[in-house]
């Protein structure tokens, strides 16, 4: 551990914020984390590594300011260093995501969510992540270029293709399962999402 | 093909019509990542950082 922080800019009760909103951070992380690992065990050691450099650097953190983006941040830094570290696996986001779909394959579980993690696992991880920290993530695209480490608009055009590129995944059969044929993910996620939004 | 001769109402409609997969792909995302957010959190996870914070205090 290399944390000291001998002088820490924060005092006891700023530690104790922090720590609280640190916490309160973690399913976050660990569904950012799901996206990124693809398989939950995995998943989880990403969440809590990123956790923990969280928690260490936390003197570095500007109380006030954006702890979730921040937190993001560390996370997603983590992943890819580690992902470049063992550059041999790098099918590994997709494979884990197909090995998690086959062995949740729960006949009660809805359809749709299993073709869309399949559909996110088949795009670049540089979409996937931008799609995810937008479109499911609640970020501004701002805050979403802080996280990813690029400009404004290179998010935007990636969260546009992402969009185009998993639609055309789920309706053109660019991914089969079972036998089953791509439109039917779209009309099945279709349903589900009309059958969601009226049940609100 | 539905370019120029069915007018207005065809293009409209395609476009609504992808309007509409695109709110529904938007939906499911948002569904699987608040899923995982739903979760209770791994003990460990949490012990973790109480430790950590039990380390610290126990300096002070």
């Amino acid at each position: 551990m290399t944390e000291r922080n001998r002088d820490a800019p924060h005092g006891k009760d700023d530690e104790e914020a922090f720590r609280r909103e640190l916490i309160g951070l973690i399913p976050h992380l660990r569904a950012f984390a799901r996206t990124l690992a693809g398989e939950p065990a995995g998943a989880d050691d990403l969440a809590q590594d990123a956790m923990m450099k969280a928690w260490d650097a936390r003197a570095s953190f500007q109380m006030g300011t954006n702890m979730k983006a921040w937190t993001f941040m560390i996370l997603r830094n983590q992943f890819y260093s580690e992902k470049r570290r063992a550059w041999r696996q790098t099918q590994l986001d997709q494979e884990a995501a197909e090995r998690t779909l086959i062995a949740v394959d729960d006949p009660e579980a809805p359809v749709a969510l299993d073709e869309l993690r399949l559909g996110l696992a088949k795009l670049p991880s540089e979409q996937r992540e931008a799609l995810v920290l937008v479109g499911a993530g609640g970020f501004a695209y701002e805050e979403a270029a802080e996280i990813c480490g690029c400009a404004v608009g290179t998010v935007k055009s990636r969260v546009s293709r992402a969009r185009r590129a998993l639609q055309a995944i789920l309706e053109d059969g660019a991914y089969d399962r079972d036998g089953g044929s791509a439109s039917e993910a779209m009309s099945s996620i279709l349903a589900d999402a009309e059958r969601l939004s009226t049940s609100r | 093909m539905i370019e120029q001769s069915p007018p207005r109402r065809r293009a409209d409609a395609a476009l609504d019509e992808a309007r509409l997969r695109q709110q529904a792909i938007g939906i499911k995302l948002r569904q699987m990542f608040d899923e995982v957010v739903n979760e209770p959190v791994p003990e460990q996870l949490l012990d973790i950082l109480r430790r950590a914070d039990q380390k610290q205090s126990d300096k002070g």
